[in-house]
């Protein structure tokens, strides 16, 4: 990873509106460190998915400057925005599947929007469903799949391609805590072995002890707390480290 | 819990993006491809808004093609002829004058033969106006003189024709033939100009009918064009998808209308034949006309393929 910026993620004095409505995110100032664990918290409207948003590449806001894998967002023309969200996994709060495509194909969708050869497809799909015990609904297109099971099906596709920043919004919210703490595990496996960058939102104060080198970011009314004053800091040469 | 395996080889697609400049964006194949946008098995109306459009552009190109023929064969027909005319109201004396006037044009150089009309096939010639009045000598009638020329004759050179008359014989006058059908061309070429005009007007719908159809695809699959993107698929491949879809059904509704518009063509043909005229004769389709007429679909499908590009390309920028 020496190739690697020394940061994954920098927030400069942003900020984001919607049209000509008051501001969602206010003077965003942070970092994200290369393999480090986050949780974002924050009560409901605080703005967290408005956030995930901006991490995601969804949406470009209304000032200040982000950076990411060492590139300007802001400057970047729209037509490069792929080189950059082929870096991201993104699990979605809705799961935003693809409702005509099995369980297969949705997983199966980023490694074949980046071409990669048919055979890896099917043995990275086909381990990855089995990991997330979803190996009998291969098949299944999302309507006719639980709750669950859809957001088990986001967070294979979200992870499947390994990616370099992991965006999670409420990825155990439809899942009973097996399956929560199964999840959780998965991202730090790929946090830990990988050196994935995580970062969760979530409701979940339990959550926040599972992972014990997780560092916290909490919004409150569009404006970002530091509890662990960790982003301000770089975390310990490690994963995670505080 | 044990730490969860990560699968084997999850991370192909980093070896797609893993320099920081501009990646090589693959193509998807098409069969993947095309699962991105649930197949609508020809249900829409698009196809056959296509095909109809299509068999009317079959239509009015045949019609175009075979107005051309019959302008040029009626013209090749008559270009390389001219007639002259004997007005004499004696009988005698016309007949005199008319035998003078082909022995001095016969020895032209670009006269091939040369025919006095007999007096007999001109009776019969003005019997349906005339009745049986038509053969009285208490009507005069110019004799005529049929021409043939080796080519066709400029206008300086049918005027030397009749200044090799003026003088020898009185009341001679050359007419060149295809000059009487003049109004008839004229006619022709405008009805060419409609069936050019009404393809131009018909491929304009055709290309509207798509960029509406393509626009409400692209409405109703915004969902999915939205995840694409944000899963790191390209403008390219997204357009690529609904490219696909347009082509197909393009391809589709292009061959039924090329069918429905031969079967037109084909009925009209017959019908026009069993006129049994000479110059509707001259309007068939040659094999390069089919030739043309087959090509029509392909231009239909890459209109199409054309304007769902660009439809989807503009839409596209109002995207992130």
């Amino acid at each position: 990873m020496s190739d690697r910026p020394s940061e994954i993620v920098k927030f400069d004095n942003v900020g984001l509106r919607y049209g000509t409505d008051p501001e969602v995110l206010s003077d965003l100032s942070f970092t994200l460190y290369p393999g480090s664990f986050y949780f974002l918290t924050g009560a409901s409207g605080a703005g967290k998915t408005s956030l995930l948003k901006l991490l995601y590449l969804a949406q470009r806001p209304s000032r200040g400057a982000i950076r990411m894998f060492g590139k300007d967002m802001i400057t970047l023309p729209r037509e490069r925005l792929p080189d950059f969200r082929r870096r991201l996994g993104v699990v979605f709060q809705n799961f935003r599947l693809v409702q005509h495509l099995s369980a297969f194909d949705n997983v199966a969708l980023p490694l074949r929007l980046a071409g990669t050869h048919e055979g890896k497809v099917i043995k990275a799909v086909s381990d990855m469903l089995d990991w997330v015990g979803l190996s009998h609904r291969a098949q299944a297109i999302p309507a006719t799949m639980s709750g669950g099971e859809q957001q088990r099906v986001a967070i294979a596709r979200a992870v499947i391609a390994r990616p370099q920043l992991l965006i999670a919004d409420e990825p155990t919210g439809n899942v009973d805590p097996e399956m929560a703490l199964k999840l959780l595990r998965l991202f730090e496996a790929l946090n830990n072995r990988v050196g994935t960058t995580v970062v969760v939102a979530t409701h979940d104060v339990h959550l926040l002890k599972k992972v014990p080198d997780s560092l916290i970011m909490r919004l409150n009314k569009g404006r970002l707390s530091d509890p662990t004053g960790a982003l301000k800091f770089p975390p310990r040469s490690g994963n995670g480290g505080s | 819990m044990n730490t969860p395996p990560l699968p084997e080889n999850a991370d192909a697609a980093n070896e797609v993006t893993a320099t920081p400049e501009r990646a090589e964006y693959p193509k998807m194949r098409g069969g993947l491809a095309a699962r991105l946008l649930p197949q609508t098995k020809f249900g829409g109306p698009i196809p056959w808004v296509i095909a109809i459009l299509l068999a009317l552009v079959v239509i009015a190109a045949a019609g175009g093609l075979s107005l051309r023929n019959l302008a040029e064969n009626a013209r090749a027909d008559l270009s390389g002829a001219v007639t002259v005319q004997i007005i004499e109201a004696n009988a005698d004396r016309r007949s005199a004058l008319a035998a003078e006037a082909a022995s001095i044009v016969s020895q032209q150089p670009l006269v091939t033969s040369v025919r006095i009309v007999p007096d007999e096939e001109l009776d019969a010639l003005l019997e349906p106006w005339l009745g049986a009045a038509a053969g009285s000598d208490d009507i005069p009638v110019p004799s005529l003189i049929d021409v043939e020329l080796s080519r066709s004759a400029s206008a300086s050179e049918i005027a030397q024709l009749q200044s090799a008359l003026d003088g020898k014989v009185a009341n001679a006058r050359v007419d060149a033939q295809s000059d009487w059908l003049k109004p008839v061309y004229d006619a022709l070429s405008a009805l060419q100009y409609l069936a050019l005009a009404l393809i131009a007007l018909v491929a304009f719908a055709t290309a509207a009918a798509v960029w509406l159809a393509a626009r409400s695809a692209f409405s109703n699959h915004r969902e999915t064009v939205e995840v694409i993107h944000l899963l790191g698929g390209t403008d390219a491949q997204v357009t690529r998808i609904f490219q696909r879809s347009v082509v197909r059904d393009a391809a589709f509704g292009s061959i039924i209308g090329l069918a429905l518009g031969i079967a037109a063509v084909w009925l009209l043909g017959e019908q026009f034949a069993a006129l049994d005229s000479g110059m509707v004769g001259g309007g068939g389709l040659g094999w390069s006309d089919w030739l043309i007429i087959a090509a029509i679909p392909l231009g239909g499908v890459l209109l199409a393929l054309l304007t769902a590009r660009i439809t989807i390309k503009l839409a596209l920028r109002s995207m992130l």
